[in-house]
């Protein structure tokens, strides 16, 4: 009964991960960040229930907290990002081995 | 072999506990000079002297108090304070006031004094006198270390000291390469001779568990097998570099070109003679082994003669003073060789030595002074009668070097012969034969310098130098003729407890060797007449014989160091260089060659862009899952 | 609960497919507003209906319309090329992928056997959803959530500084600005007064439309610059021949009616 939602969350955190390493405007990669945060959201809360337990729930909460924060911070860096290049491509961000 | 009794020291009382200032005063001295730069500048040369003659006086003090002190009272013991203890050693800093020892301090603060002063005239005109000075004061600082201390290591000190010393003086006028490479040579030399004596240290270490005299002298008679020997020769290879005795001879005339003042008071009176200190100071070690006594027999012989050989081809007066100092050290280590026989004359001679050698190198600096600092006596001639000061103490040191009946190196020399005929047939006939080839070629270097006809070149105005200069000549000379006659019936009682008895009686009257001497010296001097005295010197050197070209090149002692020593570590070190080059190196750059390679390609994996990181970020988490997977599976 | 498992699974699974291969940002946005909405009924029907609201307003609610609006900052209308720049990125990509979904189908299978317990009994005890976050939350989790405070902050803190543009130069005051236009006027000859309206045409008012001078030709300070440069202005002089046209045809329908009276 469990195992439907793991695979669920299985393939939603796949996805995500395809989005992070193909896709290179820098928002939708980050949306993709989103969706396996989201995915794994999912885990907790269906063990939550399997082992009747709020801990799961409350977890996700704290996940939930945590990933609007790095939302805001994120996308004040993109939109700063893209005052300066014009761009929000994250392959022009490229200066990581300079 | 008579057992010898060993005095140990009584504590120091009274003036004994002050005997510290003897050193401290001149190190004061230039500590000030050296570190004051320029602000002492006008000051500093007379401090210098003002400091020397304070540890003069003291050193008088200290000798009237011995004199007067009971026989067996007057070797005094001053410890200072604990130098460092390691393990079982324990090493003091402390001073040995005793007869010996007194001597030399008499000795180094006296001569030295007078060419402190001497300086102040010499030096006048050079514009970095202050640091001369200064250096001249390290040097009595190191050299009264050197003679005063208790203990082997202490000594050590001092005589790392007068090397230091030595090395900056003969390089003082570093500006000229000559006195550069002279000054360099001189220290590597000695180095040398100083390994022999860190080895004796190390050994007397091992062997008494301490490096004090007393300690070596007491335990000395305890040492088994090769022992004795073994220290005695290192310590003898620490002599033959301080005192240039061959085969560490080559530094001593390339000294020469260190400021005049530096050569009388370093490289003639007092820093070359610690080798005969040295030996004189071991003498319970070599009294024991007759092996390493015969080895200082042979070092001294062979260099007066190599030395007398040197000072009748050269004719830069400087070197011919040289190879005669050369050689009276021979004289000297030869007297400390024939052990107990011999200690006392030793040191007798280098006393009336320290006194007619300073002066003649100081004289040779005044006619230097007056010739424009022309070293080569085929420029001078005739100058008797220009610096009259000059030449009379020049020749009252020249009777003294000769041994004319009773001046000061008459009694001192003819009782080496002695001993030396003493001790062998051989030795005894080389060392006359030494004292009538000293005459010779002194005879030649008065004749050439003060007698004959003008040579000079065009320009020269001789004038006799200023009062500064001709007084400590004058004090010199007196010494180079009275000290003999004075010291002659005292010095062998004096010493005796300090140096070991003595078996020899003296006469005034000579024993038939002392006829013997005089005749020979006075052939030397005739035939000095014959060849320099009737026909004018010229004054470009003739080519010479295969004899006066060997001793113009100081008998090939560079080219043996050449071949001996310098050409095998050139082709060693070229080796090395090669081996470096090639091997190491090439092995080195090998890896780096690949690092810097897998690194170009490495580093392409560093793409910037954030993806790749995702990428191999992602891969990375298969790896460390699998792993994990398959670990719990397992 | 099954029924809506089976629901809400595929429209999450093509939302997330529709987030990763939407050219448009737009689009992405949306798919993934699809999966978020989902997700909260998969909430609702596991029980947690705390977080299912929770989920609806911070998620799709908040964080989603954020990105909405930096997608509006930044630009709606540029799709995403398609041609991957990197090397071999793609094959890479799917290996990690296919590793990834593999490694955790492996990990997965068999390892939950005990039967779920339900969250009935538990929320019964705790009173109701709320009640037992709640419990849990300012209990033995209180420490952490009030340093979550703190990363909020912090986190507001760092999106302002981010965010911040310095100005370069002093702000002009209303004066200043009047006093630049009458000496833009006086030097150039700008007109000091507003800027003229857009044209009024018989087929379109749009701003994108400029007006027509007395002259006949174009005011060019009709439309916006904006506008201009993106090459949104509509050709006015076929709206004018339009416009042309239709007062011909009402003038002749006029005239006819004249005639006839």
């Amino acid at each position: 009964m469990i195992d439907q939602y793991l695979y669920l969350a299985v393939i939603l955190f796949v996805i995500g991960a395809i989005g992070v390493m193909v896709r290179r405007n820098a928002l939708v990669a980050f949306m993709s960040v989103e969706l396996m945060l989201n995915a794994a959201n999912l885990a907790l809360v269906a063990f939550a229930w399997h082992h009747a337990s709020f801990d799961g729930q409350v977890a996700t909460f704290f996940v939930m907290v945590v990933a609007a924060a790095e939302v805001v911070v994120g996308l004040a860096i993109i939109v700063s990002i893209y005052k300066t290049r014009r761009s929000t491509s994250v392959d022009n961000a490229n200066l990581l081995n300079q | 072999m008579i057992p010898l009794e060993i005095v140990d020291p009584v504590a120091a009382t009274g003036l004994f506990s002050y005997a510290w200032l003897m050193i401290a005063l001149p190190a004061l001295g230039a500590l000030v000079l050296l570190a004051f730069g320029r602000f002492v500048d006008r000051a500093g040369p007379y401090l210098a002297v003002a400091t020397i003659t304070g540890s003069f006086v003291i050193a008088v003090a200290l000798f009237m108090q011995l004199l007067a002190a009971p026989v067996e009272n007057r070797a005094v013991g001053v410890h200072l304070y604990t130098w460092f203890g390691t393990g079982s050693w324990q090493v003091d800093v402390g001073l040995l006031v005793d007869q010996l020892s007194i001597l030399f301090a008499l000795l180094i603060t006296c001569v030295g004094g007078l060419i402190h002063v001497y300086s102040l005239g010499y030096m006048a005109h050079d514009e970095r006198m202050r640091r001369f000075f200064g250096y001249l004061n390290l040097f009595v600082a190191a050299m009264l270390t050197l003679v005063l201390a208790d203990n082997y290591l202490v000594l050590f000190v001092g005589w790392e000291g007068v090397g230091l010393a030595s090395y900056l003086l003969i390089g003082f006028w570093q500006h000229k390469p000559s006195a550069a490479a002279a000054a360099k040579k001189a220290f590597v030399m000695n180095r040398v001779g100083d390994l022999g004596m860190v080895l004796a240290i190390s050994a007397m270490l091992a062997q008494f568990g301490s490096s004090a005299f007393v300690d070596v002298n007491h335990g000395a008679a305890n040492l088994a097998g090769p022992w004795p020997m073994v220290i005695g020769l290192l310590l003898l290879l620490g002599a033959c570099g301080k005192s240039a005795q061959v085969p560490l001879q080559a530094w001593l005339l390339d000294a020469m070109e260190g400021p005049t003042p530096v050569s009388a008071l370093i490289h003639a009176a007092t820093m070359v003679t610690a080798g005969v200190y040295l030996v004189v100071r071991s003498h319970t070690i070599f009294d024991l082994s007759p092996e390493a006594r015969l080895a200082v027999v042979i070092v001294g012989t062979v260099t007066l003669l190599a030395g007398a050989w040197i000072g009748c081809s050269k004719d830069d007066i400087k070197k011919v003073l040289a190879g005669s100092t050369m050689s009276q050290i021979g004289y000297m280590m030869l007297a400390a060789g024939l052990g107990p026989a011999g200690y006392a004359f030793a040191i007798f001679h280098l006393l009336t030595h320290g006194a007619f050698k300073a002066n003649m190198f100081l004289g040779a600096g005044s006619v230097m002074h007056g010739m424009n600092d022309d070293v080569d006596m085929r420029h001078y001639g005739g100058l008797w009668k220009y610096l009259p000061v000059t030449f009379w103490t020049f020749a009252c040191g020249y009777l003294a070097i000769i041994g004319f009946p009773l001046t000061s190196g008459y009694f001192s020399k003819d009782h080496i012969i002695e001993a030396a005929f003493g001790e062998s047939a051989l030795v005894g006939t080389l060392a006359l034969l030494g004292a009538g080839v000293t005459a010779f070629y002194m005879t030649r270097l008065m004749l050439m310098t003060f007698g004959g006809g003008k040579r000079w070149l065009d320009g020269v105005h001789p004038h006799e130098s200023p009062a500064v200069m001709t007084v400590p000549l004058v004090v010199l000379a007196v010494l180079s003729i009275g000290a003999g006659a004075v010291m002659n019936w005292w010095i062998q009682d004096w010493l005796e407890p300090a140096a070991g008895n003595h078996p020899h009686e003296v006469e005034l009257l000579p024993t038939p060797i002392g006829w013997l001497t005089m005749l020979v010296v006075a052939g030397g001097i005739g035939i000095g007449w014959l060849v320099f005295g009737r026909k004018p010197v010229p004054a470009v050197a003739p080519a010479g014989n295969a004899i006066t070209v060997a001793g113009r090149n100081e008998l090939y002692g560079n080219a043996v160091n050449d071949v001996l020593v310098a050409n095998p570590v050139m082709v060693l070190s070229r080796g090395a260089v090669a081996t470096d080059a090639k091997g190491v190196d090439g092995f080195v750059h090998l890896v780096s060659t690949a690092i810097s390679g897998f690194s170009v390609e490495g580093r392409k994996a560093q793409t910037g862009y954030v993806r790749t990181y995702a990428v191999t970020m992602v891969l990375g988490v298969l790896v460390v899952g699998a792993v994990l997977i398959l670990g719990l599976a397992a | 609960m099954n029924v809506v498992f089976w629901i809400c699974a595929p429209l999450m699974v093509l939302g997330g497919l529709g987030l990763i291969l939407f050219r448009k940002a737009v689009y992405s946005a949306l798919s993934l507003a699809l999966t978020m909405v989902c997700l909260a009924a998969l909430y609702a029907s596991l029980e947690a209906s705390f977080l299912f609201a929770i989920q609806i307003i911070v998620y799709t609610g908040a964080v989603l319309m954020l990105f909405l609006f930096v997608l509006m900052m930044v630009g709606v209308d540029t799709p995403d090329s398609i041609v991957e720049t990197i090397k071999g990125q793609r094959i890479l990509a799917a290996v990690g992928a296919l590793g990834l979904l593999g490694l955790m189908i492996f990990s997965i299978g068999g390892a939950v056997t005990a039967p779920s317990i339900g969250m009935d009994g538990a929320t019964v005890a705790a009173g109701g959803n709320v009640q037992g976050v709640a419990q849990l939350l300012f209990g033995r989790y209180v420490w952490v959530f009030e340093l979550t405070s703190a990363l909020l902050i912090t986190a507001a803190v760092g999106a302002m500084i981010l965010a911040h543009a310095q100005r370069t130069k002093p702000k002009l005051g209303q004066r200043a600005q009047a006093e630049q236009r009458m000496k833009a006027y006086a030097d150039r000859g700008d007109h000091p007064g507003s800027l003229p309206n857009s044209g009024v045409y018989a087929t379109g008012n749009s701003i994108a439309t400029p007006a027509l001078l007395p002259d006949g030709s174009l005011a060019e300070a009709s439309i916006s610059t904006t506008l201009a440069e993106r090459g949104a202005q509509v050709d006015s002089t076929r709206l004018r021949e339009l416009t042309a046209e239709a007062f011909a045809d009402a003038q002749r329908v006029r005239n006819e009616e004249d005639e006839e009276l």
